[in-house]
Parts: structure tokens; C-alpha cells; sequence
């Protein structure tokens, strides 16, 4: 089964690097989680593949296997889990202010609007100013 | 509490009172993250003290013993670093309650205290994962800071900082990975040891593996060709967060002289020092685009932030040296580049406030308030840090290149650079005439407020204050130029007998359990 798990790690891995170095942040987030997936299972491989041994060690089982990386498994999954949710509220914020989702926050594509444009048309906007006023009033 | 312990926890635990406090109003935070820092001024000067008689103090968490626990070890170095970051801090923390750049947006106390944990942590502990732990602490922390204050470029520039730095957070676990798989430890001590006896068939790994974790380092340390975040990220910032940013891209050199230094150290058999070439050849090429980036900048912040680059460059080169000398030269160096660099983030805050409008661009402005006082600190700092005497950037460039003579690349390290001090000292040199000489006319009839221009602000004392207080340091680098070059000696000392880190970090005895 070696060959699966080092297959899995590698198809993670280059998936996850392919997807990081886009151009959009949506897909860099997406790389990035699955950077961290990748390297999650490789640290677990690295305590020796052993089936149907306890972690904890028991005098009666004279074999356990490595309990060291699952507590580094463990840490790692809490530290890429709050930085991938740190980092998506970073990335809708950078949507919001620099009007696209471009991780240079330039570049629109040719069919694409700034934000604020892309919902309305010129007419609806005026409109849409016009009710602002007259509910104040 | 043993006191390796105290420079970690002090700040976690003051900045959880902060995070308690905050319904108190801003006043009760800045009154506890102030008592804070200077608690940690004071500890810092017993760390040195403790440390200096050159002995590891080695403290188990938990009471486990080495290497199934995790260690912290205060030696001179980690004392030395901690020192230099709460000293930074106190000057930052200053400016930013006196620009009343911590009311900008919520919790800065709390993420400048949680940053300093991670920075203590990560300059004490002995464990490899521990170390990234402290890094995704100050990492996490610096990100909050970074943002502090919103703005649209400085979105831009902590989305480019963020996802770097999470790359960097998976590459580091690569690279422990890989390590654990073959030395089966992550203590550093005890990996030093396993790599003294490393069989012949796991050498390449162990190689390409601490290569991999050099990568890491380099990002933090803004090593060529991974620099690019660390201009625009720190030009874009607020200044008392700029200048506490000084002592980041230290602390990727610090685990650099610290994991490498100790795991590849003499004793590695042929891994020893294998990763030095590297070292030096990209610290040369940084610093001499580090030169160029200096030279093409059009603010004075992204300006000082290739200075930062370029000091750092320096410190690259000295401990890719790899010699006793150079390694005691680096280490007055960084005390040295530290401070001044975040004067000179925090002074470049004051011009720019200064000149109103025209910010920190190099065009013609009015001429700003209290300019004499403002251009003398200027012109001190830049005589500082591009290495002019009679200040301490000189004494430290000195001893780094008197110690280059014995390197068999001595000619290039000295051409590289002289030549890259020369280009900084001409190109400071146009920027300081640019910002005070060149300066508008101010007719009667031109009135400022029809030209829709926000005439600049007058410094306020206490942020002058705490430029001179970090400026202030260098003079005294001089001045005291023979204990400290021989604390730093002892410390670089200290640190390449490798033998005996590990021997003080293994041998350490849990505490007995006092018996009723």
C-alpha cells in the first residue's frame, strides 16, 4: 500500500502547487488547503506505516506505532485550519477593496466589471440613488 | 518559574489581561502592554546577566526530559536576541500610543503582545517543531499587525505577506517531516547528535531536507530570490509595526545560526557547514539588489525597507563566512541594524506626517515643521545605517569585512560589499537633499487650503523621543564597542561549540518531586 500513499501525497501536493501559483486567490486558497492536506498525510508517514499496533504502550503488545506524528498531524491540521479561515476572510476583503479577486488586485479580465459596476447598470444606479433620496427625505 | 521560561510567558499572559481589559478602554491596554515591555527591558538585562557566564540554562517544560519534552535554553544568543526585540518594542510601542496609531482599529495590544511571545519562543526554544509552532504564533500575530489600520494597499500587500507565508508554513513541515522520518527526534540537541552518526545511505536525504528548512528561514529572512514580499509588506504597513518588523527578518537569521549552526555543525561529518556556500552566494546577490532596490525607490518607506533588506544581506554574508570572527561581527551587526532600522521606519513616519499631502514621495513639498531637528536625525540615521563613521554601521561593516580576509572569497564579499555601501551612501545622500533641500516656495497669495493640500502635521515629542532612544543606541554600540564585541564573542563562541549544547540540553535532569 506504500505506492497509494505516496501517489495520494504526490497527486496533493501538485495539485496544491498548481492551484497556489493561479492568478485568482479562490484557487490559491484551494491550493493551499490542499498543500496543507498533502503534508499532513506525509508527516503522518513519516512515524512508519504500521497496521494494528496501539500508540500508547502496552507491556502485553510488544509493538506500537509512533504517536509522535499524529500529535504533529494534529498540531498542523489547528494551525492550517485557522490560517485557511484567516486567509479567506483576507481574500473577500481584498475582493471588497480592490475590486477584483486578482492577487495583484489588478488586472480585470475582459468580460469582467469592478465590483460596484457589475451588479448594475448605469440607469439602475441613478435609479437606485434617486429612492436613497427620496426615502430620506 | 525558571527565567528562560518568564520572556516566554509574560507577554502571553499580559496579553491575555489586555484582551480581558478591553471593555476598560484603551487607556487600561496601553497602561498593561507598556508595564509589559518594560517588565521584559528588565528581564532581558537578567537574561544577559544569567547568561553571561556561559553556561546553557536549560529549562524542561512540564518536567519532561530532553528529548521527549520540550526544552527552552538561554544561552547569549537567545539572550542577546531577546534583549535587542524588547528594547525595539518599547521604542514602537511608544510611537504608537503617541501617534495614536493603536486607535486605528481594535486589539493592537493584544497582537503586538501575542508577537512578542512568538518572538521569544522562538529565540529560546530547543525543539524543531516548537519553532514552527512560535513561528505560526508570530506569524498569525504579524498578519493582525500588518492589516492593523485597513487601507487598500495594505490589503494587497498582507494577501501577497500571508499566502507566502503559508507556503513557507508547509515547506517547514516538509522539511520536519522528512527530518523526524530519519532521526526519529525533533529535539535540536539530540538531532545533532543523530546526524554525528547519520549512516552513509541517509545523508543525501538529511541534506536535501535541512536544505528545504534554509528555504523556510530564507523566506522569513528575506534571502534572494524570496525577497519580493518584503519590501511592499513593510512599506506599506504602519510605521510602529514597520519597525518592529525590523526584527523579523532577524529571527529567520537566528534559526539559521541556531538549527543549522548546531545540526550541521562541526561535528556533522561531511554535512558540516555544507549549507555555507549557499549562504554566501545568495546573501552577495542580495545585498547587491538589495543596493539597486534602494537606489529605484520612489518612497522613502519602500526605501528603507531595502535598507532593512540590505542589512540583512550583510548579516547573510557574515555567517556564511563561517568563522568565529565573522559570526561575533554579525552578531554586533544585528544588534546594530535592528534599532536602526526601526528608527528609521518611525522617522520616515514623521516625514511623511510632516509633508503632509506629498506623504513620503520624493517630490518637491513645502517645506515641513521643525525641519532642522527632523533632517540632523535623518542625516545620523543614514550615516548609521549605510556604514559611515563615526557610527556603529561602520565598526559592524569593519569587523565583518576584517573577518571576510581569511575566506577564500574574500575579493568578491569585499567588492560586493563596498560597492553596494557605496551606491546606498550616494543614493541617501540625493534622498536626504530631495526631502529637505528641495523644498516649494510658500507665496502669500498661494493659499494651501484652495489647492485642496493637507499642510503637514508638527512631530509630536514623545515619537521624536523614541527615534533618539533606538538612535541613541548606536552611539553607545561605540562607545561600548569592547564589552560588547566581547559579550559577542563569548555568545558566537558559545554558540559554534555545538559539543556542548547538546551535552548541557541532553544531560539536564528532570526535578524531583519534593517528598512529604
Amino acid at each position: 500500500m506504500e505506492w497509494l500513499l505516496a501517489l495520494v501525497i504526490g497527486v496533493l501536493t501538485s495539485t496544491g502547487v498548481y492551484l497556489t501559483l493561479r492568478a485568482r486567490t479562490f484557487p490559491v486558497v484551494l491550493g493551499l488547503t490542499m498543500l496543507a492536506y498533502g503534508v499532513n498525510v506525509f508527516l503522518f508517514s513519516m512515524g512508519r506505516l504500521t497496521i494494528g499496533h496501539p500508540a500508547v504502550i502496552d507491556p502485553a503488545v510488544g509493538t506500537y506505532s509512533d504517536p509522535l506524528p499524529q500529535a504533529f498531524v494534529l498540531t498542523a491540521i489547528v494551525i492550517a485550519f485557522g490560517m485557511t479561515a484567516f486567509l479567506i476572510v483576507l481574500a473577500l476583503k481584498a475582493r471588497c477593496e480592490l475590486d477584483n479577486d486578482h492577487v495583484d488586485g489588478l488586472d480585470l479580465a475582459k468580460d469582467e466589471l469592478p465590483l460596484e459596476k457589475s451588479h448594475m447598470t448605469n440607469e439602475q444606479k441613478q435609479q437606485a440613488t434617486l429612492i436613497q433620496q427620496e426615502s430620506k427625505e | 518559574m525558571h527565567l528562560a521560561a518568564w520572556p516566554v510567558f509574560l507577554p502571553l499572559i499580559a496579553g491575555f489581561i489586555v484582551l480581558l481589559v478591553k471593555a476598560k478602554g484603551l487607556l487600561w491596554q496601553r497602561v498593561i502592554n507598556l508595564l509589559a515591555v518594560s517588565g521584559l527591558v528588565i528581564l532581558s538585562v537578567a537574561l544577559i546577566k544569567a547568561s553571561s557566564s556561559g553556561a546553557h540554562q536549560v529549562y524542561l517544560l512540564g518536567n519532561w526530559v530532553a528529548p521527549f519534552g520540550i526544552v527552552l535554553v538561554l544561552d547569549q544568543l537567545s539572550a542577546l536576541m531577546v534583549t535587542i526585540t524588547s528594547v525595539l518594542a518599547l521604542a514602537a510601542l511608544g510611537y504608537a500610543i503617541a501617534t495614536d496609531t493603536d486607535k486605528n482599529g481594535a486589539h493592537f495590544h493584544v497582537m503586538f503582545l501575542i508577537l512578542l511571545f512568538g518572538l521569544n519562543g522562538a529565540f529560546l526554544t530547543g525543539d524543531l517543531f516548537n519553532l514552527f509552532v512560535f513561528f505560526e504564533v508570530l506569524l498569525l500575530a504579524s498578519y493582525g499587525l500588518l492589516l492593523h489600520g485597513g487601507g487598500r494597499l495594505r490589503t494587497k500587500a498582507g494577501l501577497h505577506y500571508v499566502i507566502i507565508n503559508m507556503v513557507g508554513a508547509t515547506l517547514f513541515l516538509f522539511a520536519v517531516g522528512a527530518l523526524y522520518g530519519i532521526l526519529g527526534t525533533l529535539n535540536i540537541a539530540d538531532m545533532a547528535a543523530k546526524v554525528a552518526v547519520l549512516p552513509e545511505q541517509d545523508l543525501a536525504l538529511v541534506a536535501a531536507a535541512g536544505l528545504l528548512l534554509l528555504v523556510v528561514f530564507g523566506i522569513k529572512a528575506a534571502l534572494f530570490p524570496l525577497y519580493l514580499w518584503m519590501p511592499i509588506a513593510y512599506s506599506n504597513t504602519s510605521a510602529p509595526v514597520a519597525a518592529l518588523f525590523a526584527i523579523m527578518t532577524k529571527v529567520g537569521l537566528y534559526a539559521i545560526i541556531r538549527v543549522h549552526g548546531t545540526i550541521f555543525g562541526d561535528d556533522a561529518g561531511s554535512l558540516a557547514h555544507y549549507y555555507m556556500p549557499w549562504l554566501l552566494g545568495l546573501g552577495l546577490l542580495t545585498l547587491m539588489l538589495a543596493a539597486f532596490g534602494v537606489m529605484a525607490s520612489t518612497k522613502l518607506r519602500e526605501q528603507v525597507a531595502y535598507l532593512v533588506l540590505a542589512s540583512v544581506a550583510i548579516l547573510l554574508i557574515a555567517v556564511g563566512l563561517n568563522s568565529l570572527l565573522a559570526l561575533s561581527a554579525s552578531l554586533y551587526y544585528i544588534i546594530h541594524s535592528t534599532l536602526i532600522a526601526g528608527g528609521l521606519f518611525l522617522l520616515a513616519d514623521i516625514i511623511s506626517r510632516g509633508r503632509g499631502s506629498f506623504e513620503d514621495r520624493f517630490e518637491s513639498s513645502y517645506a515641513m515643521p521643525r525641519a532642522i531637528l527632523i533632517g540632523s536625525l535623518f542625516m545620523f540615521g543614514v550615516v548609521a545605517v549605510t556604514g559611515l563613521p563615526p557610527l556603529s554601521g561602520f565598526f559592524g561593516k569593519l569587523l565583518i569585512l576584517k573577518a571576510s580576509l581569511d575566506h577564500q572569497w574574500f575579493g568578491l564579499v569585499l567588492g560586493v560589499v563596498l560597492v553596494a555601501s557605496f551606491l546606498m551612501i550616494i543614493t541617501m545622500a540625493r534622498t536626504g537633499s530631495q526631502l529637505f533641500y528641495d523644498v516649494l516656495p510658500v507665496s502669500e497669495t498661494d493659499d494651501k487650503s484652495n489647492n485642496n493640500e493637507i499642510s503637514g502635521e508638527s512631530p509630536n515629542r514623545v515619537s521624536i523621543i523614541a527615534v533618539i532612544i533606538l538612535f541613541a543606541m548606536s552611539p553607545l554600540l561605540v562607545l561600548f564597542a569592547q564589552p560588547i564585541t566581547a559579550f559577542t564573542e563569548s555568545a558566537a563562541k558559545q554558540q559554534l561549540d555545538s559539543k556542548r549544547y547538546i551535552e548541557s540540553v541532553l544531560s539536564k535532569q528532570a526535578v524531583e518531586a519534593e517528598k512529604e
